[in-house]
This record gives structure tokens, sequence and C-alpha cells, in this order.
């Protein structure tokens, strides 16, 4: 902490000195402890704030998980063990009741898609990231950036709140399709908990649009001099496209939910159509309950790209610069993310093949589909032709990222399958579903969060992770990814359907007792392991070793800052200008020129007159005339 | 006691290994150089190529046990469609997948940090970008047409006279089956007549023609050999009706009634045989969520040769020769008695 405490010493110090070169000086001073850590504008700090928030969640929503999957792999088991942590979601005979079974699945899918990967992993790295490979001292505006996390937070308390209240959280699954999440008679947890959820999404909703709408601004209005989208690094474009993907698509998920809100609360009939529930015929009449699905996935498609994309972003700078070699095929890669930002939002219905929509639809949607997976495939074959002819260095982050785009192949291929509605006859709401979107947005995003971590902790909190602890972290979860949801193919194969509490009803799927009784034991090790990453992310942010400026070498702005970056990034205002892309590593003849196997993006092509190409030269010519 | 002792044996294991842990960085410290780059990435490397190849094989050791047990025989004509589809495209992404996933890992290992070599600058390639867009979206192409081709087959519902139309209704948490009796029309329903203490959990409009000779009945019979027109409906919640065997799924949602046709291949006993299982019936599940009981909806479905269906269906006891009461009850008498009751309100309001 002293070396913290030195640093920002020293900043504050300079600032004083050049009090006239900038006018953000004036906040540095009397900043007090509650407008630094607590309402900060500062897009680091809310970065911070993020980053805690969604590892919290994470172990939260990963913990729920361990749980029904111990009802899942040893029925029989007493788990009376847990009842000082779940109480009465224990029921006397010492198993986990149905409902909170549903709550669980349900709750674990809610965190996890929302909470961890969206605004974990899209908070953390477009806030922290943006201001500082793009070149600006923050934000557009600190003020939305910070409304945006409390909004989060006021969320998050939300939905926290609702794990405990008696009638239990919502439990209609993720998606919480009417009728069933519309009536409180339907199941308990369409009670009060279900209020809770829709109110948290709603405030979530308004959190991400905050949020991405200062993405935006930020990435197209404060670049810095010499910063041209075809300069930018890939995780910015990844981050950019995200967020225009999210402001396009989270207003229909408010819509969804104020439509379902009505229905709940003041007798409209939006979703609801012929129902008979507990013994009366409901006055509702003329709804649709699957215009609430059609709108939930007009969000819920793109939402798998929101949650991938930024990954993938992460991914490739990681790549590039731990195998020393430009990200291979820039323009495609930025192309293929168009493409598939544009193609999410016309997929949506593939996850509606069997709602009994006019079969011709269907037909439409899974040609759209499945086109989808070859701007999905290019990506995947330019990182593999990235680490060609490499030289690469396994940190930790390139360890996951490289994980990632195996774990995103292995989760791609089988949508082909999925997306295929003839098959999907067969595999909808099946264990095969689960295993696919597991894989594909699941365990890659949060690959990608866990890489994006390990690379940016130093600039984050100026030291080092324990790259030791970080392999082993690797391994354990690379394997245990595989272990969880490789198994489940063929248990959707045979069919089995998820949301399923036991097993053991049916004569067709209960033969996989010992398959079962394997993921879950795969899931607890993987869960518990993710315990050393804990323990190395606490331990390293107060006992880390020093980090220097430029750990891993790498051209992008960010490392440019000093090792700690205080309010405003650059000392003095001193915002560096960019004279090349973001991928010279090993550029030949730049060792003439007195650099190594990287050329930062801020050196200007007069100190690098031996490596500078014909390219480099025409593009500059290019932007002065410009 | 043994709890205590656990817990504080675990405790100090923690606290070992945190210190060990403490000792191993700070010496890494005092030996001086931080070398981002030493032995680790080597043992990294092989890894990258020891770990999937393991994984493999015990995948594949597997393999053989496993297929026994996913492998549900299939009873309806449009299911060895989809089979056959679907084994087709697991072919074709197996070796997708294993090309590529050889490919990264190769890579990994191969390509492993050497102080000796420079990384090269290669970084694009226009030519080898739209190869590999192209031959993706051939293949994509390909599975497109044939999964059309079967969805079409599948899904297009030839309006065949000969099919059997059946209901099925889905309840929390049980499915009820309708059989429009010898006149094969399936009486008109409207949900406000729905009255589970009376026993019309159907709602059926007796007012109405064609509901006179509907039954219900327990297990859901269907003959082989024909085409079956599933009419499914929900009356609470989304349902889905799923027939695991007959590769049959599709939701039931309340207020808007949706169908499926197939046509069994096989009988109940025939199964019995081939699966050499002389218990076995085909199940009928649910698989869209809808509430505590969701996992428990199960319905048992019986397929016989045309002449025993027949005798079957002959032999049912209609729903009004079990429940005369509700001849002629419909639409109008229950507005009759609604309105009855309102006035009734009104009367006891007034005094």
């Amino acid at each position: 902490m002293a070396e913290h405490a030195q640093v920002h010493a020293e900043v504050h110090g300079h600032d004083h000195d050049h009090h006239h070169d900038h006018d953000h000086d004036h906040d540095h001073h009397e900043q007090s402890f509650i407008s630094k850590y607590v309402f900060s504008e500062d897009h680091k700090t809310i970065a911070k704030q993020f980053l805690i928030m969604g590892l919290i969640w994470a172990f939260i929503g990963g913990a729920m998980s361990v749980i029904f999957r111990l009802q899942l792999g040893f029925p029989d088991m007493n788990l009376e063990f847990l009842r000082p942590i779940l109480g009465t979601w224990i029921n006397e005979t010492g198993k986990l009741g149905q409902e909170q079974y549903l709550a669980l699945v349900t709750m674990h899918g809610t965190i996890m898609v929302f909470f961890v990967l969206t605004a974990g992993l899209s908070g953390t790295f477009s806030n922290f990231l943006i201001p500082l490979q793009v070149g600006a001292p923050d934000m557009a505006s600190g003020f939305l950036n910070m409304l945006s996390f409390w909004f989060f937070f006021l969320a998050s308390v939300i939905m926290f709140a609702s794990l405990f209240i008696e009638t239990g959280p919502a439990s209609g699954g993720w998606v919480v399709y009417p009728p069933l999440s519309a009536l409180p008679q339907a199941m308990s947890g369409s009670g009060l908990g279900m209020t809770m959820w829709l109110m948290s999404m709603s405030i979530f909703i308004a959190s991400s649009l905050l949020g991405s709408i200062n993405y935006i601004t930020t990435v197209i209005n404060m670049r810095t001099k010499g910063m041209s989208f075809t300069r930018l690094p890939l995780t910015i474009w990844a981050f950019f496209l995200t967020a225009i993907i999210g402001v396009l698509s989270f207003p229909v998920l408010f819509a969804a939910a104020l439509l379902l809100i009505f229905d709940r609360s003041m007798g409209t009939s939006f979703y609801l159509d012929q129902i008979y529930i507990g013994g009366e015929a409901l006055h509702n009449q003329g709804g649709s309950a699957i215009l609430y699905q059609h709108l939930f996935w007009f969000l819920g498609h793109p939402e798998v790209y929101i949650v991938l994309l930024p990954a993938l972003g992460i991914t490739s700078e990681i790549i590039a610069t731990n195998s020393r070699k430009p990200i291979f095929g820039y323009h495609a890669m930025i192309g293929s993310m168009i493409g598939i930002g544009f193609l999410s939002f016309i997929v949506w219905a593939h996850h509606m093949f069997m709602t009994g929509m006019n079969p011709f639809l269907g037909t439409v949607f899974m040609f759209l589909t499945l086109i989808i997976a070859v701007p999905s495939a290019v990506k995947a074959f330019n990182y593999i032709a990235t680490l060609w002819q490499g030289n690469i260095i396994f940190t930790p982050a390139m360890l996951f990222s490289i994980g990632l785009v195996s774990v995103f192949i292995s989760g791609g291929v089988t949508g082909i399958v999925l997306g295929n509605n003839a098959l999907d006859i067969q595999l909808h709401d099946t264990y095969f579903v689960v295993a696919h979107f597991h894989i594909v947005m699941g365990s890659a995003s949060f690959f990608g969060f866990v890489a994006g971590v390990y690379h940016w902790f130093p600039k984050m909190f100026g030291r080092m992770m324990d790259a030791k602890l970080g392999y082993i972290h690797f391994w354990i979860t690379f394997i245990g990814i595989y272990c969880v949801f490789f198994p489940m193919h063929y248990t959707g194969i045979a069919g089995f359907p998820r949301r399923y509490y036991s097993h053991t009803g049916f004569d067709a799927f209960n033969k996989f007792a010992d398959l079962n009784m394997f993921i879950s034991g795969a899931a607890i090790v993987t869960f518990f392991a993710q315990g050393l990453f804990a323990f190395n992310f606490v331990y390293s942010i107060f006992r880390g070793r020093i980090a220097p400026e430029n750990p891993w070498n790498a051209t992008t702005l960010e490392w440019t800052t000093p090792r700690v970056p205080g309010h405003g990034n650059w000392p003095h205002g001193q915002i560096p200008h960019v004279h090349r892309w973001a991928y010279d590593y090993s550029k030949p003849n730049a060792d003439k020129d007195g650099f190594g196997d990287f050329i930062p993006q801020h050196i200007p092509l007069s100190q690098t007159p031996n490596s500078n190409t014909e390219h480099d030269m025409a593009h500059s010519h290019k932007a002065q005339h410009a | 006691m043994t709890s205590v002792i656990v817990i504080s044996s675990l405790i100090l294991t923690f606290a070992v290994l945190i210190l060990l842990f403490r000792i191993q960085s700070l010496v890494a410290v005092l030996k001086g150089s931080h070398e981002t780059v030493g032995t680790s990435n080597k043992v990294n490397a092989a890894m990258m190529v020891v770990i999937p190849l393991l994984m493999l094989v015990a995948a594949a050791m597997h393999y053989p046990h496993a297929a026994k047990e996913f492998h549900l025989p299939i009873a309806s004509e449009h299911g060895v469609w989809t089979d056959d589809l679907f084994w087709i495209t697991i072919y074709v992404i197996l070796v997708m997948f294993l090309i590529t996933n050889a490919a990264l890992f190769g890579c990994a290992f191969y390509y492993q940090y050497n102080p000796n070599r420079k990384a090269s600058f290669y970084h694009d390639n226009p030519t080898v970008e739209i190869v590999w867009t192209i031959i993706p979206a051939v293949i994509m192409a390909v599975l497109v047409f044939a999964g059309w081709r079967v969805w079409y087959n599948t899904m297009e519902f030839p309006n065949d006279k000969n099919a059997e139309v059946i209901e099925i209704m889905g309840k929390q948490f049980a499915w009820q089956v309708r059989y429009p009796g010898k006149d094969g029309v399936l009486g008109k329903y409207d949900f406000r007549l729905i009255d589970d203490a009376k026993g019309n959990e159907f709602g059926i409009d007796f007012e109405k023609e064609g509901a006179d000779d509907d039954f219900l009945a327990r297990e859901l019979h269907i003959p082989k050999g024909r085409p079956v027109r599933l009419k499914i409906r929900a009356r609470d919640v989304l349902h889905s009706v799923y027939m695991p065997h007959f590769r049959v799924k599709m939701d039931a949602v309340p207020g808007m009634p949706t169908e499926f046709v197939f046509t069994p291949t096989k009988t109940t006993e025939e199964m019995r045989t081939e699966t050499g299982n002389g218990k076995f019936n085909y199940e009928l599940a649910c698989t869209e969520v809808c509430g505590k009981a969701h996992f428990a909806m199960k319905y048992i479905i019986v397929v016989e040769e045309e002449e025993d269906y027949k005798k079957w269906y002959a032999a049912q006891k209609t729903f009004l020769e079990d429940k005369p009461e509700f001849k002629g009850k419909g639409m109008s008498s229950l507005k009759k008695k609604n309105l009855a009751s309102a006035e009734k309100e009104v009367k006891t309001e007034k005094n």
C-alpha cells in the first residue's frame, strides 16, 4: 500500500506544478475518500468497482451451480450440512426443495449472463481500456459513468435481496417466460421474487445503456490525434461494437419487461390468453405468450455477442502481444465482428423453433443462423494464424486466451447442429443446448474475462499477479470446463431435458447416474480451483511484485502511462499522439531503429526510418492530407 | 468434534500453503531477475499438446460406453431423417473440431518462445481470408439445404384425411388426452367452461356439435403406420410435448393451439422385443419449464397395430357416458348461470 501512496503522491505533486495545464486538476486535491473510491467519476476506479462486483457475483453464481449440481449428481445425498447457508431451502428430508432447485437454476443464469458476463466483463474492460487505449483522459461523461455503476449496484442489491424473501427469488428460468412468470399462483417464485427480478433488471438495463452510450461517445469523439478507426486496437473495436449492439437491443428487453410488469400488476393481457389456473378462469384474453419470447430473444441473442465480443477483443490483444506478432487479418477481424454484430439481430427466433411458429419462418432463421458461423470461423482461423510463426510467451493471460479459442471452436461447432431446425426438434431444451452455450458463451467469455484480469492487473493495481498460481488455475479450469460440459452432450443426445430436478423419473433418461456424478464432481473441483484465482487476486493487490510500466512489452497506449495512472491518465495532461497501428510486433529492421520486438503506437514514423514499410508511409501521407 | 478437527486442519493446511507461497515468491524476488520466459514456458508449451491429447484419448475410450446409453431407438418415420442428418452433421463438425483444435494447440506448442528466433511480421493475406471464408460458407450452405429438406418434409403437415386426430393438453402438472370419438371430430371448447371440481378439465362445450362422443384416455394410444395429428394446447402456463423416441417436440401454449404430425413406425411390443426390455414404454415428457413438478410430467404412449387400436378405440366410454350431467351444457348455460348468480348477489346486497 505504501507503494500506492507514494505513486499517488508523485502524480499529484506533478499535477500541482502544472496546475494550469489542464482543467481536470482542481479535482485532484480536494478528493475525499468518498469521491475518490465510492462515487468516483474516474473510469479506472469505476472499472475496478465493476470488476470487484462482477467477481463477487461470479462466486455467488458459481456456488449456486455447485449446489444444484449436488442435487443432480448425488440425488441421494443428505444436504443437511448446507442448512446453515440455505436454511429452509433444504427440506425436512435433507434434500434441496424442487422450487428452490428451479430458483437456483434461474438465479445462476441471470447472475452469470447479466451481472458477471455483461456488467462484470464489459463494465470492467470497456471502462478501463477505452480511455487508456484511445488516448483520452477519461470517459466522455464521468458522471454518467458513475451512474452506470451505481445503477448496477442498485440492481445487484435488489436481486441479492430477492434471494432472502420468503417466497424465494424468480424461478421460471433466466428467460422468465410468461405465463409462468406472470402468474403468482403458478409458482411461489413468480410472486414478490419475480417483481424484484423485473425491478432489478429494469435498473440493470438503465445501467447498461448509460455505460454503452458513454463507450460509443468516447470511442467516436475522444480518440487522440492520429488514432484513426483503422488504428484502433481490436479490443476497442470489440467494445465499441458491443456497446452499439447493447444500445440497440437492451431497450427491447426493457419493453418486454415493462409489458410483463403491466400484465402482472395492472391487469393487462399482453402475454396472457385463455388461462385457467388455481381453479378459476382468468379474465385475460387476447395476448400472446410468444410475443414475449420474440421481444426477449431480440435482446437475448445479441446478448450472447454482448457477452462474447469483449472477450474476443481481449483475446485478440493478448494473443498478438504474447505471440510477438501482429494479429493476423486485422481488417478481416473487424469485418467479421461487424458481420457478427449485424447478424446477431436477425437470428433470434432460432431459440423458438419449437414454439409453434410458422415452419417457413423457422427455415429463414435457420438460414440466417448458420450464416453467422462463417464470420465466427474466420475469427478462429485468424487467431490460429496469429500463433503461426509467432514466438509465444505463455503468460496466464495467454493461456486463457488460447483456451478461449479452443472452447470458442468446441462450443461453436455444436451451434451448427442446434441452428439446424430439423435437428433442433429433438435437441431443443435438452442438455445438448446447455452444453453448447456453456462452452461457447459461458466458458469462452469467462476465459476472456479472466485473461483480461491477468493481463491488465499490472495497470490496474500497479502490481503483478503470481504467474505460477495462474498456470495452475488455468490448467485445472481448462480441464475442468471440458469435463463438466463435454459429457452433457451425451445426456443431451439421449434427450434429457433442461431444468429437471431429477433424471430418474423417465426410463429414457435415467441411465446417466454415473455421468451426472462425474459432471458434478468436475464442477465442484473447477469451482474450488477458482479460489486460487481469488487468492492470487486479493494477495497481489497488496503484496504482488511491483509491476514495470509495460510488463508485457505491448504496443498500445495504456502501457505508456505511469505504473499506476492517476486522474487524467497521462501526467500533465500530455496525451500521446498515435502514428501507427497497434500491432507493430517483430517488425523487420526494428532493431536498426533501436527498438526490440515491438514499436509502441506513439512512436513517430520519423524515428523508425529503417523499419517503416511502404504501407506505413502511404498511410501517414493520407493522414496528413486528410 | 470431528467437524472442529476437520475445519481446523483445513485452516492449518491453508495457512501452510499461503506460507509456502509467500516463501516461494520471496525466494523468486531474492534471486533477482524478473524472467517472464523461463522453464515454465516450456512446461506450458508441452502441456498444450499433452493435455488436449490426454483428454481426447479419455473421451475416445469412454465413447463406446457412452454411445450405448445415448442412442435412443427411433420409432417414427421422420425420426430416421433427422437422426441421419444429426449424425452426418456430427461427423462434419467433429472433423472441423479436430482440425482447428489440432492447429491451435499444435501452433501453440511448435511456436513456443525461442530466444534465437524472431516472430514473423506476416499478418495479412486476402487470398487466405477469402479461402477460409468460402470453405465454411460452402459447408454451411450444404447443411442448410439438407436441413431445409428434412424440416420441410417433417413439418409440412400434409392435410391427410387418413390422419388420426388426437388432442393433448398440458396443465400443472399432468398431460391429458382427448379423442374425437366415432365422428372423428373434436368438440369445441372454451377455457371458461373448464371446471376441475365437476370434471370438465378440457372445458368441452356440449352445446356445440361433435363433442358428444369425445372421450378421454389415461394413456396416449396411437396406431402404427398411419399419420397422427397431435393437436396441442395448454391451459395455464407454457408446456412442451416431448416424445423422445418419436423425435417429436412442440410447445403447448395457452391461447395458441399448436400441432405436430408424425407417423409411428414401431408398436410398443415391437420396441420391447427390439430393446430386450419387457417393461419398455414410450414416454412423453415436458420440456418447457412449468413450475415445481416440471420434471415429473410423465405420460405413457402406447403404439398398437391398427386392429388393436380400433378395438381399444371402440371399447372406450365417452365423456358423457361417464358424466351424463354435462349433456347439453355449454357457453349459453354458463351465461345463464352467471347472470343468475349475479342477480342473486345484487339482491342480497339490497337486503
